[in-house]
């Protein structure tokens, strides 16, 4: 074990060799040469001056977010020989697991690559590039025939795989009993009970204000609204990342939101960010993925339909064909217990055969994809703006959702500490779900794996992200999904087959998130 | 209630009574349980009637003590109904100065330069919600002049009586209408109309606010319960409605980019039901002031009231107040890329009829609150400044939020409208209505 202060000094080694040669990194020497000219400088004092002239010209503060950006990224620190596949997943059975799903999904992936005769990769023609570049604001008016492609998997399929897992060293029982596992998900893993939640979640509590609750109508602005709206321009003003993760656990005001994500997550307006995107674009319009074609599916099946997000179809393309040619995204393999895909590549003689990652940036969209951007689209409408908090957002939290590891935040701590809470607080109607062959994981898996989008209404999904962000974790969608359960509790005691339970929680549009959490968390007997 | 030839002057509100409500329970001593209603239409009020606890339909000939009927009927009956004081009906005899498009633009010019003789030039500006206007044929000539005066601009033409998209057309040059007038693409049967029929060609916003790409209008509902005094309530849902296709000016021969109504989209080849062209107006407010702020947004939710409100005040003198009449208008809004409003048209038939579910709820709700506003059972006390999603926007005068004043700890006045704010109705009819005769309080 190695103790704190070299672990510390591991992770400022690691930060600074991730920062350096970066635009802010440049932007910093520039202007600390800058700075050299000021008359107030004295050689005897060089350092110093020079720092306190970053700091108040706000780049000290640019840094720090920066800093703090990094830190949110940062692989956990790890044995210094332990191989890395620990540091990605450090449970041998959940490591197996997800390398085995990876073989399934890419499988299938080069099963319908050779039944449609469809290459993984090709370099599209030059009339098709004109033809792509001036419809590029309009790809949704394009009708191709996508009856032949299916996705490669559903949530469902993936919620068998987690049914499946078992951890050889803990067989338990299958018996029945207050101790045992009543739900779906048969392994144990750490996860938190309320007691414990209400210490970490302080700020949901019943005694703070809530954007979610205490901007309601019958409320009057001047108890919590109109200060907090006023806290929140002062974060902007200082421009702290930090701050504004702190202040986004009581919620980000509708008209304050899309600046303080931008904070939180840290993506600036950098020219670097810019020509990042119009490379990407320009991959797109070189060449052709099989996996586009998944994509333009999976918009028209789900985002499409959506009552709210279907007039965002074009933005959906922009964003996730970019996405998927975008090899900065490899990085995050570092963190994530999956490994990016490869594929062979024939080379053009014919002879040579090397791996190479499908797609470039490792990650294959499933059905409901699309549902992880759409509502950023309510927020962003700058192409390389929606881009870059769409993948930050991706690669802090969202690929936990479908990759299989033993992560507080990963989609197995999700659904087993969904299922703990509703065994421990609501044991008889967990019972009567089970007795008639309605397992509540069936029904909330996806809602969890799609932190709620597409099921709740907008305005109350990004009242939920704004939490996800605050806190850094995602473990609050468990227990909102718990939550949703118990506010139904009544209606769902009385029904008599899995398919009147799906009906029960079919529509959660006029659910109002705050409250159920705070009730979930604050007003729950322990 | 007999076919008579009616004496208007029966219909003169009698001074000093607070409306309809009191007036009925003291003229008949009791309230009236069971109301007689007539219903021309076949949707959504179909239901909201038939389900209202204690009214029953009665066809043909039979008195009424209510009629929801379409303008058609209006145009032939009323003249040779007459009322009893407590009855109502839906429309009022001459709304077609406030929806027929060319009678409005004409209201509106000359309450424009009224406005300006007597409070001056700024005030006025506050009329310009409307575009460039022209009657045809009566205007032709003024039309021409204004035309070329702006060459390049883009001009839409409207028949002034017909609905749902029909008729309309864009053109950029004088050509294409004097092609038109002659023959064109018209059918006979359209030719023969137009020589009786007028339009108005007005100037096309070309410069739309686009949601992603796409043009929409937002429809919102208005209920006026009287002219003299002008008493509005505005109602807190509404939708906007966004064409199915990309804008752009290039082809103004697609009618199916340029129109946003429903009844039109229908028709466009790539249309698919299945796929909604409508967002609340809740939601269109929240992504509004996510994009530009609560201030803005604010500003621009006062420039849509404004709209409302000089419209209804210039014609308030031309129609024909009679307190039997109440009336649900439609009004269709367009916002530019600068976020200011403009001012369609006005329908006094809004389509009650729902593309979806939830298209139908709020239909529904939109109806249930009408009816509870009309109060045919006496339950209000006619000081009431919300009544489940309406809100009281000009009672003879601005009307002002309660909680404004005191919280805000200074003496800004509020405005009393929430459009595309949370309609929580249910809870707050609960607290204001008694229960109807005979229902037990839930």
């Amino acid at each position: 074990m190695l103790d704190e202060s070299t672990e510390l000094s591991v992770s400022i080694t690691q930060i600074v060799h991730r920062l350096k040669g970066t635009h802010l990194h440049s932007q910093l020497e520039k202007h600390a040469k800058e700075c050299m000219h000021k008359p107030e400088i004295k050689l005897e004092t060089l350092k110093d001056d020079v720092r306190r002239l970053l700091k108040e010209s706000g780049w000290e503060r640019k840094l720090q977010n920066a800093v703090y950006r990094e830190l949110h990224i940062l692989p956990p620190p790890g044995h210094p020989r332990a191989p890395p596949e620990h540091a990605k997943e450090p449970l041998e059975y959940m490591h197996k697991a997800q390398v085995s799903w990876e073989k399934r999904i890419l499988k299938s992936l080069n099963s319908m690559c050779t039944e449609l005769g469809i290459p993984l990769a090709r370099k599209r023609p030059v009339s098709e590039q004109k033809e792509l570049t001036n419809k590029w604001n309009e790809m949704g008016t394009d009708e191709p025939d996508l009856s032949k492609f299916r996705p490669v998997y559903a949530p469902k399929d993936f919620l068998e795989v987690l049914i499946g897992l078992r951890n050889l060293n803990n067989d338990r029982s299958e018996d029945l009993t207050v101790r045992s596992n009543w739900g779906l998900i048969q392994v144990s893993l750490n996860i938190r009970d309320i007691p414990q939640m209400r210490e970490t979640y302080p700020e949901l509590g019943l005694t703070y204000g809530q954007l979610g609750i205490d901007d309601h109508t019958h409320v009057p602005p001047d108890l919590f609204e109109s200060e907090h709206i006023l806290v929140g321009k002062k974060v902007l003003s200082e421009q702290d990342s930090a701050a504004a993760q702190q202040y986004s656990r009581q919620g980000c005001p509708t008209g304050l939101r899309a600046q303080l994500w931008t904070l939180i997550l840290n993506t600036t307006d950098d020219p670097e960010v810019i020509t990042h995107y119009e490379q990407l674009k320009a991959r797109v319009i070189h060449h052709g993925l099989l996996v586009d074609n998944l994509i333009y599916k999976d918009v028209k099946l789900t985002a499409s339909n959506d009552d709210y997000y279907f007039v965002f179809e074009d933005y959906l393309y922009q964003v996730l064909l970019c996405f998927s040619r975008d090899t900065a995204v490899l990085e995050h393999f570092n963190y994530n217990s999956a490994t990016p895909p490869k594929s062979c590549v024939q080379s053009k003689s014919g002879s040579e055969q090397c791996a190479v990652v499908y797609p470039p940036n490792g990650v294959i969209p499933f059905h409901g994809f699309s549902m992880y951007v759409a509502p950023l689209c309510f927020l962003y409408n700058e192409p390389s703006k929606l881009y870059s908090v769409f993948r930050e957002m991706y690669i802090r939290y969202f690929f936990r959702l479908h990759s299989i590891s033993s992560h507080p935040s990963g989609i197995v701590s999700l659904c087993l500490q969904f299922e703990r809470l509703l065994q421990t607080h609501l044991p008889q109607l967990f019972y009567h779900l089970r007795e008639i062959g309605a397992q509540p994981l069936r029904i909330a898996f996806k809602w969890i794996v799609r932190a709620f989008s597409g099921y709740l209404s907008t305005d109350q999904l990004l009242l939920l992200w704004d939490r996800i962000l605050g806190y850094g974790s995602l473990e609050i969608v468990a227990v909102l999904a718990a939550a949703v359960f118990a506010f139904r509790a009544e209606n769902l005691m009385e029904v008599t087959s899995p398919a009147s339970a799906e009906a029960v929680l079919a529509d959660l549009s006029t659910l109002k998130v705050m409250p159920l959490l705070q009730i979930f968390l604050f007003a729950t007997s322990v | 209630m007999r076919w008579l030839v009616s004496d208007m002057s029966k219909n003169k509100q009698t001074a000093g009574h607070k409306g309809a409500y009191t007036s009925q329970r003291k003229k008949e001593g009791e309230v009236r349980s069971c109301i007689r209603y007539r219903c021309g239409l076949t949707n959504t009020i179909q239901d909201v009637l038939n389900q209202r606890p204690g009214w029953v339909e009665v066809k043909d000939e039979g008195d009424w003590d209510f009629n929801w009927c379409d303008v058609g009927w209006l145009r032939e009956n009323f003249d040779h109904s007459y009322m009893e004081e407590h009855v109502r009906i839906c429309h009022f005899r001459n709304h077609y100065e406030l929806t027929r498009k060319n009678l409005m633009v004409k209201n509106l010019k000359r309450y424009r330069k009224n406005l300006e003789r007597e409070a001056g030039r700024l005030e006025a500006t506050k009329c310009d919600f409307f575009p460039r206007t022209f009657e045809l044929p009566s205007e032709y000539h003024i039309f021409v002049e204004e035309f070329k005066r702006s060459p390049g601009s883009t001009w839409i033409m409207k028949p002034v009586a017909r609905s749902q998209g029909k008729g309309i057309f864009l053109f950029r040059k004088l050509k294409d209408i004097i092609e038109w007038r002659k023959d064109g693409t018209r059918s006979e049967e359209q030719r023969d109309e137009a020589q009786v029929e007028s339009y108005v060609a007005q100037r096309y916003i070309e410069n739309p606010y686009l949601i992603a790409g796409r043009k929409f209008d937002l429809r919102v509902y208005v209920l006026v319960t009287s002219y003299i005094p002008l008493k509005a309530w505005l109602y807190r849902d509404g939708f906007a409605r966004f064409s199915n296709t990309r804008f752009s000016l290039n082809s103004i021969d697609d009618q199916y980019v340029h129109l946003t109504n429903v009844a039109v989209q229908k028709t466009a080849p790539d249309y698919d039901p299945e796929k909604g062209c409508k967002w609340q107006m809740q939601q269109l407010r929240c992504y509004l002031t996510a994009k530009h702020g609560f201030e803005t947004v604010q500003t621009l939710f006062k420039e849509i009231d404004n709209i409302f409100i000089r419209s209804l005040l210039s014609v308030q003198k031309t129609i024909i107040n009679d307190k039997h009449c109440f009336e649900l208008y439609g009004y269709d809004i367009l916002l530019d890329q600068d976020l200011k409003p403009w001012i369609i048209e006005v329908n006094a038939s809004p389509s009650l009829t729902a593309s979806s579910q939830e298209d139908y709820d709020l239909k529904y709700r939109l109806l249930d609150d009408t009816l509870h506003i009309v109060d045919m059972e006496g339950r209000l006390t006619g000081k009431e400044k919300r009544v489940g999603g309406f809100d009281l926007m000009w009672n003879d005068g601005p009307v002002y939020t309660d909680v404004g004043l005191e919280a805000m700890g200074c003496s800004c006045l509020v405005a009393n409208t929430h459009l595309g704010c949370v309609n929580d109705r249910q809870k707050q009819l609960q607290q204001l209505l008694k229960p109807f005769p005979g229902q037990k309080r839930t």
